[in-house]
């Protein structure tokens, strides 16, 4: 790239006990997409808040154009031509697209004038997207748009996108990189962060890697492969997962008609949902955020209950009974959320062992807590699954995303369950600890288990399941065996665009 | 510049420490009051903590008034610590301890005027009643029909006073009287008497339950998987629906217990220091009781202390009436402001204070 557009000198920035960044440099160009690349926790948010002015870095500087770069606060990065797309939206689903636009824009025009602004821009980039629409009523790609052509309205200079794909099916996905190339095209800089190198190897023209805190490669991508690239990320020669011969067994779960209502206002119903998992055998069920993954989790933990025949582990139905009788029963789950539902934050790990253990570690007699054997669960799952913490005394919430997640699969892979539901198994996981997590979900699919992933995560998902079906507006595609899937068709599966088109994108 | 930093784990410190400072706090605030209003502030702090226990003119009276008050705000207290700390809010203890003491003495009375062993214990099964079906109210249509636990069960306590002042004036009317409202005089007849069980120390019936109470909120909570689940309900609802807490089940749990036990305050008050059902025989325990659970900690072993202290400050404001001519609303405003503080001081636990620059974010997410 000739010209540089933003200019990163020696950034650091401390926090209590942890060094965020450190000595921080690199260059964006003028219409370059500039990926930046690294595990959760390797600095990628930091930085990117010190750029939009969210945070003020300890030390260096950054340039814009060459003159001196300091926003104290994302309303002056604004004004100097930086916008941001954030990995979690921050729409109003109870407000139209046009209301949402207008509410983060410092002097929004008149809605009239508004809503043709947002046609003609969605028109130009190819995000065909009606201001009129309620915000409740879009997909997640959809929702997107509306934060894209937010920042559009702005004409930025530089453009940065935190994780965007993560709630995209394939199709969307190449939806979304048209326009990033055709606003690349007419000079638009694009800082596109993401873990996924695939897509970083198609989209973009230079990467910068960072781990723990600092610079440890920039590099062109399409001239790296994938595997090369994951290594410099992780700074280590990954392992992938073993799976040794596969022995199926009987049936253990099987799922007949579930439909089930959500019970959040704007989440998705299950509908008519009818699939069978034998032992031994791993189900990936894929799905854009969303489509009901919650919901399925929930239905099938007995947190939602309904007809008796409609869940039924080893024949018998327990679709009317809770949690726990299901516990006994042989099926365990892990929830999405690790704070707040698959633990307590302010409980111990000895109290979040107790949480879902106690029916099946027999922790609890005659009513009363047997807090000598709960410790010693809690001790076994800590060792058994290297969570890095300094006791089972601690708060569940002060444990790292990757050690807390460890925390609640052992849980539930410990209990020796023979059905094992588990969502999002490593959302916002270190490389390490995600693979330690997969490998513990094929073994014990190989002590004869059947386990159910629901992922967003595709590669995730093609790498340790042996079948894989979709969820699609509460609907479940037929499962059909992993091997042999292109991603186009998985694509198709999750709903391929939405019902989004492609637009016409001029570039 | 001041500023408030997230704690990564709630401080043990704080959690202990905070009633004490919330009490030196409430001590200097209340002193400003009483010197605006023209008392000596350490006279007056003197006179509320200090002579009922220690004044060898008062003692004598005050100290065992000391557990005639405590008692019952023990007892309230721990019932509803348990629904507080499930995140369940029953603010009509007020309520339930009327109801408790009018089913209580109503079954005593029906039994006039003879002479079992068996009449105190079913006044004290039918208080505990009274109580618990009081509770039942705000419980049910919270579970059936998602009503607001606070707004009902507070305004029924309007509806029990009603019910006390139409008993008080008819059904439980003592015909004896002369006409006059009150019941009864239960603590006179042998048979329903809840009478001073140590002579000297104000040990009655209600006492003993109140520290019952207090031990077995202490297991239940420590030990037992229902006081786990009430725990886990109010740090993390959603996890204890994934744990297989029925969420319903436990509102009517809540709520019950801490019905019931207003209910038992209510009856043994009745049958003891109150003596008879009256217009206003209730004196607020029942709302005190909601400051005596959060300066409490809502802990049994804090609100056991709690319950001595602002039983303290009951007996203290009496006499600083008395002797100083504080007027009782200042008192009441001296209570109140125990409970404030200790709900602002009560913020560093989660929080550390710090000085200096000002924040400039929170840790990576």
């Amino acid at each position: 790239m000739c010209e540089a557009l933003l200019t990163i000198e020696g950034l650091t920035k401390a926090y209590p006990g942890v060094v965020a960044n450190a000595d921080v440099s690199f260059q964006i160009g003028v219409g370059e997409i500039h990926a930046l690349l690294g595990e959760n926790g390797a600095g990628k948010s930091t930085l990117v808040k010190m750029i939009y002015g969210l945070v003020r870095p300890d030390q260096g500087r950054m340039l814009l154009h060459g003159s001196a770069y300091a926003p104290h606060e994302p309303r002056a990065a604004r004004a100097a031509g930086v916008a941001m797309v954030f990995q979690h939206f921050s729409l109003f689903e109870a407000l139209n697209v046009a209301e949402n636009v207008a509410l983060g824009m410092e002097n929004p025009p008149r809605q009239r004038e508004l809503a043709a602004r947002i046609r003609q821009v969605s028109q130009a980039y190819g995000l065909p997207l009606d201001p009129e629409r309620l915000v409740g009523d879009l997909s997640a790609g959809e929702r997107q748009r509306v934060e894209i052509i937010r920042c559009l309205l702005q004409e930025p200079k530089l453009l940065i996108m935190d994780e965007p794909t993560s709630v995209l099916t394939p199709q969307e996905v190449a939806i979304l990189f048209q326009t990033l190339r055709k606003l690349a095209a007419e000079g638009t800089a694009i800082l596109y962060i993401s873990h996924k190198l695939e897509e970083i190897r198609v989209l973009c023209d230079a990467a910068t890697i960072l781990r723990r805190g600092r610079v440890v490669a920039t590099c062109t991508p399409r001239e790296k492969s994938a595997r090369e690239l994951a290594e410099l990320m992780v700074g280590a020669v990954l392992m992938a997962p073993e799976r040794s011969g596969l022995r199926l067994g009987a049936v253990a779960l099987e799922v007949v008609g579930l439909s089930a209502r959500s019970p959040n206002p704007f989440g998705t119903a299950l509908k008519d949902i009818s699939f069978s998992v034998r032992r031994g055998e791993i189900l990936g069920i894929a799905g854009v955020a969303g489509n009901g993954q919650d919901e399925l989790l929930l239905a099938l933990s007995g947190e939602i209950c309904g007809a008796k025949e409609a869940v039924k582990i080893d024949g018998v139905g327990f679709g009317d009974l809770g949690p726990n009788h299901r516990r006994r029963a042989g099926l365990v789950t892990a929830p999405e959320e690790r704070l707040g539902h698959a633990a307590a934050p302010d409980m111990s790990l000895t109290e979040n062992a107790l949480l879902s253990g106690a029916v099946r570690q027999g922790l609890v007699r005659r009513g009363f807590i047997d807090w000598v054997a709960t410790r010693a669960f809690a001790e076994r799952i800590v060792e058994a699954f290297d969570v890095r913490t300094p006791g089972i005394g601690v708060a569940a919430r002060a444990l790292s995303g990757g050690n807390l997640q460890k925390f609640v699969i052992g849980r539930e892979v410990l209990q020796a369950p023979s059905v094992l539901v588990v969502n999002q198994p490593t959302w916002g996981v270190d490389a390490a600890a995600a693979a330690a997590i997969r490998q513990a979900l094929i073994d014990r699919a190989a002590t004869g288990a059947a386990i159910v992933v629901i992922s967003q995560d595709l590669d995730e998902l093609l790498e340790i399941t042996d079948r894989f079906a979709a969820l699609n507006g509460g609907r479940l595609s037929p499962p059909r065996p992993t091997e042999g899937l292109s991603v186009e068709e998985i694509g198709l599966l999750m709903g391929g665009a939405h019902g989004m088109e492609a637009g016409h994108v001029a570039a | 510049m001041l500023r408030l930093e997230k704690r990564a784990t709630p401080s043990r410190a704080w959690q202990v420490a905070t009633p004490f400072v919330a009490v030196i706090l409430t001590m200097i605030a209340g002193g400003i009051l009483f010197a605006v209003l023209g008392k000596n502030p350490f006279e007056a702090i003197r006179t509320i903590f200090w002579d009922p226990l220690f004044n060898a003119q008062f003692a004598s009276y005050s100290r065992p008034q000391l557990l005639v008050k405590a008692g019952p705000l023990i007892l309230i207290a721990i019932g509803l610590s348990l629904g507080f700390r499930a995140g369940i809010w029953n603010i009509g203890a007020e309520g339930q301890y009327i109801m408790g003491a009018i089913a209580g003495a109503a079954a005593g009375l029906a039994f006039y005027p003879g002479d079992h062993w068996w009449i105190f214990p079913i006044m004290v099964l039918a208080g505990a009643l009274g109580g618990w079906a009081w509770a039942m109210i705000p419980a049910i249509l919270k579970t059936r029909f998602n009503t607001n636990e606070i707004l009902v069960s507070l305004l029924l306590v309007y509806v029990a006073e009603q019910l006390l002042a139409s008993v008080a004036l008819g059904a439980l009317r003592d015909p004896e009287g002369g006409g006059f409202p009150g019941s009864r005089n239960l603590s006179q007849w042998p048979a329903s008497a809840n009478l001073e069980l140590l002579a000297g120390t104000g040990m009655h019936w209600g006492v003993v339950a109140a520290f019952i109470a207090v031990i077995f909120a202490y297991i239940l909570l420590q030990r037992h998987i229902l006081g786990f689940q009430i725990r886990l309900t109010g740090q993390s609802p959603r996890a204890a629906r994934f744990a297989g807490v029925n969420p319903n089940r436990l509102v009517l749990v809540c709520m019950g217990l801490s019905g019931a036990l207003a209910g038992l305050a209510g009856l043994f008050e009745v049958a003891g220091p109150a003596g008879k059902l009256s217009i206003d025989f209730n004196t607020g325990y029942g709302f005190t009781a909601i400051i005596v659970a959060f300066l409490g900690r809502l802990h049994p072993v804090g609100i056991l202390l709690a319950g001595l202290l602002m039983a303290l400050t009951y007996i203290g404001g009496e006499l600083a009436q008395f002797m100083l001519g504080l007027p009782s609303a200042a008192i009441q405003a001296f209570q109140g402001m125990l409970l404030f503080f200790l709900l602002a001081v009560d913020i560093l636990t989660n929080f550390r204070l710090r000085f200096g620059r000002p924040a400039l974010a929170t840790k990576e997410t």
